[in-house]
C-alpha cells in the first residue's frame, strides 16, 4: 500500500511540476542557476572519477586477458565498450545519484521545515514547478555532457595506467579504442542518462518537498532520496538495456 | 471581508477545528488567540489555503475561496501578504532580493523600480543599510519586519501573521505589534495575528477570537476580556497571580 501511495503522489507532483510556468523569464534564470548548481559543479567529481576508474578497467582487463591468444589491443577495446556502456552512464549515475540527490532533497526539505516552500505558495507561487522543474530541465540538459566528458577522461586514464605500467603499448591500446567501434552504443549511454538525470532529480526532489518534521526528518529524507534514486537507476538500466540493445 | 463558516479539519481522525465560524473585516487588527495546541496555526493555514478544510467554507469577500482550484486561488493569492512564525525568508538570497521578489514574480517592473519598492518597504519596517545582507547574518527581530517588507511589497489587501512575537524581547515584540498596527492602517488591509503574547492582546486587539481544545469559545474586543466572566479565556488571559489580581482590581 506504501508504494502505491508514494507512487501516485509522485505523479501528483509531478504534474504540478510539469505545469505552465508563472513567468518564463524567473524559470530561465532558475535554470541557469541549477546548470552551474548541478551540472558545471560536477565536473570536478566526474574527471577524478572517470579517470581512475578507467585505469582500473584498464588494468583488470589486462591482467584478465594475458594469454598469446587475445591481441593486446582487445585490452583497449573493452575499456572503451565497458566505460560506455556501463561505467560513465550508469557508474556516473549512481555517484550523480549520491552528490545532486542529496542535495536537492536537503535543500528542497531545509525549505519545507523551515517554512519557505509555504511562503512560495501564499504569494501564489506554484513553489512545485517554480523549485523542481529547473533542476530537472538543468541535469536532463546537462548530464549528458558528463557522461561524454566522462567517456573520454575514462578512456585517457586507461590510456595513461596501460602505458605507464606497461600492460599496452599506445599503438595497441589506440588501435583497439577504434576498433569495432559501434556509435549506437554513445546514444545508447546518452539515453541512460537522460532516464537516470530525470530519476535522481525528480525522485529526490519528491523526498524533499513532502519531508514532515526537523532536521533530522531532512537528512533521513536525503538518505532516502539517494537510495530510491540509485534502485530506480538500477532498474531502469536494465529495462533500458533490454529495449535499447536486444 | 474574510468570512469563516462553520470549518472542520481533523488529521488522522484526530479533529483539531470544529465547527468555526467569524468574520473578519477590512481596517482592523483580529487577533486569534489561544494556548499550544489548541488550533490557532490550523485555523490560520485552513484561512489562507495551506491547508485544506474537511467541511465548511472560507470566502473572501463574495469567493468561496476554499473551493478554488490552485489556479483560481493564485490570483487572491497575490492579494495575501504573510509573516510566518520563523519568518520564511529565502536563506540563500539577500534581505533586498527577498523583498523583490514577488515584485520579480508577478509585475512587469524595471529593475530599478522594483528596487525602489523593495527600498520603501524597507524604510517602511525601519530596515537600513541592510539591503546586502543574508537572513543570517541578521537579528529574528529584523527577520520578522523583513518578511513584513516582503508581505507588503505587492500591497496586498490581506496580511497574515503566525506569532509575529515568538522568541522576540518585549521591546521587539512591541515594535512589531505597533508596525502590523500601522500598516494595517495604513494599507486598509484585514489583518489577522496568531498570538499567546497577552501585551499584544491588550495593545491592540480590535477583534479577539479565543480558541480553546479546536472551538472558538470567546469573541470579542481587548476592552471585552477585562468584563469577560469565561473562565477559560480568564484562565489563559490572566494565567499567572498578578494578573488575576489586576483584573479584580480593574473590575472593582
Amino acid at each position: 500500500m506504501q508504494f502505491f501511495y508514494h507512487f501516485g503522489r509522485y505523479f501528483i507532483l509531478l504534474t504540478k511540476v510539469f505545469s505552465k510556468p508563472e513567468k518564463s523569464k524567473i524559470y530561465y534564470n532558475q535554470t541557469l542557476k541549477e546548470l552551474i548548481s548541478l551540472g558545471v559543479n560536477s565536473i570536478g567529481i566526474v574527471i577524478i572519477i572517470s579517470v581512475f576508474t578507467g585505469a582500473v578497467i584498464t588494468l583488470q582487463t589486462a591482467y584478465n586477458t594475458e594469454n598469446p591468444f587475445y591481441p593486446r589491443y582487445l585490452i583497449g577495446l573493452m575499456a572503451r565498450d565497458t566505460i560506455i556502456l556501463e561505467f560513465s552512464s550508469t557508474m556516473v549515475g549512481l555517484i550523480l545519484a549520491g552528490k545532486i540527490g542529496s542535495s536537492i532533497a536537503s535543500e528542497i526539505g531545509t525549505m519545507r521545515i523551515t517554512e519557505q516552500i509555504d511562503a512560495l505558495e501564499i504569494m501564489g507561487v506554484n513553489s512545485a514547478s517554480y523549485l523542481i522543474l529547473p533542476k530537472i530541465i538543468a541535469s536532463v540538459l546537462f548530464n549528458p555532457l558528463l557522461t561524454m566528458i566522462s567517456i573520454a577522461i575514462g578512456v585517457f586514464g586507461g590510456w595513461i595506467a596501460g602505458t605507464v605500467t606497461g600492460v599496452v603499448s599506445s599503438e595497441d591500446y589506440i588501435y583497439g579504442i577504434q576498433f569495432a567501434f559501434i556509435p549506437f552504443y554513445v546514444t545508447y549511454a546518452l539515453i541512460k542518462t537522460v532516464f537516470y538525470a530525470f530519476i535522481i532529480t525528480s525522485v529526490s526532489s519528491y523526498y524533499g518537498y513532502f519531508v514532515r518534521g526537523g532536521a533530522l526528518e531532512v537528512g533521513r529524507s536525503s538518505t532516502k532520496a539517494v537510495v530510491y534514486s540509485c534502485i530506480l537507476i538500477l532498474l531502469s538500466d536494465v529495462i533500458l538495456t533490454q529495449l535499447l540493445l536486444s | 471581508m474574510i468570512k469563516v463558516d462553520h470549518i472542520w479539519k481533523s488529521f488522522n481522525n484526530q479533529t483539531v477545528l470544529k465547527d468555526i465560524s467569524v468574520e473578519f473585516k477590512k481596517g482592523k487588527t483580529n487577533l486569534i488567540i489561544g494556548q499550544s495546541g489548541s488550533g490557532k496555526t490550523v485555523l490560520l493555514k485552513s484561512i489562507v489555503g495551506l491547508l485544506d478544510i474537511d467541511k465548511g467554507e472560507v470566502k473572501y469577500d463574495d469567493v468561496v475561496y476554499s473551493k478554488l482550484d490552485f489556479r483560481k486561488k493564485k490570483e487572491i493569492r497575490k492579494k495575501i501578504g504573510m509573516l510566518f512564525q520563523g519568518s520564511a525568508l529565502f536563506d540563500s538570497s539577500t534581505v533586498e532580493e527577498n523583498v523583490i521578489y514577488p515584485l520579480n514574480m508577478f509585475t512587469n517592473m524595471s529593475y530599478e523600480e522594483k528596487r525602489e519598492r523593495a527600498n520603501f518597504c524597507l524604510n517602511r519596517v525601519n530596515i537600513l543599510n541592510a539591503n546586502h545582507l543574508y537572513p543570517s547574518e541578521i537579528s529574528g527581530g529584523m527577520q520578522k519586519r523583513v518578511a513584513i517588507a516582503r508581505a507588503i511589497a505587492l500591497n496586498p489587501e490581506y496580511l497574515f501573521c503566525d506569532e509575529p512575537d515568538s522568541g522576540l524581547d518585549p521591546i521587539t515584540t512591541l515594535r512589531i505589534n505597533n508596525l502590523i498596527k500601522e500598516i494595517t492602517d495604513e494599507f486598509n488591509t484585514i489583518t489577522i495575528v496568531n498570538t499567546h503574547d497577552m501585551n499584544s492582546v491588550m495593545e491592540f486587539g480590535e477583534k479577539i477570537i479565543f480558541i480553546h481544545m479546536g472551538q472558538k469559545w470567546w469573541e470579542g474586543t481587548n476592552k471585552d476580556i477585562l468584563h469577560s466572566e469565561n473562565e477559560k479565556l480568564n484562565d489563559f488571559v490572566f494565567a499567572n497571580h498578578m494578573a488575576k489580581r489586576l483584573k479584580q482590581i480593574k473590575r472593582i
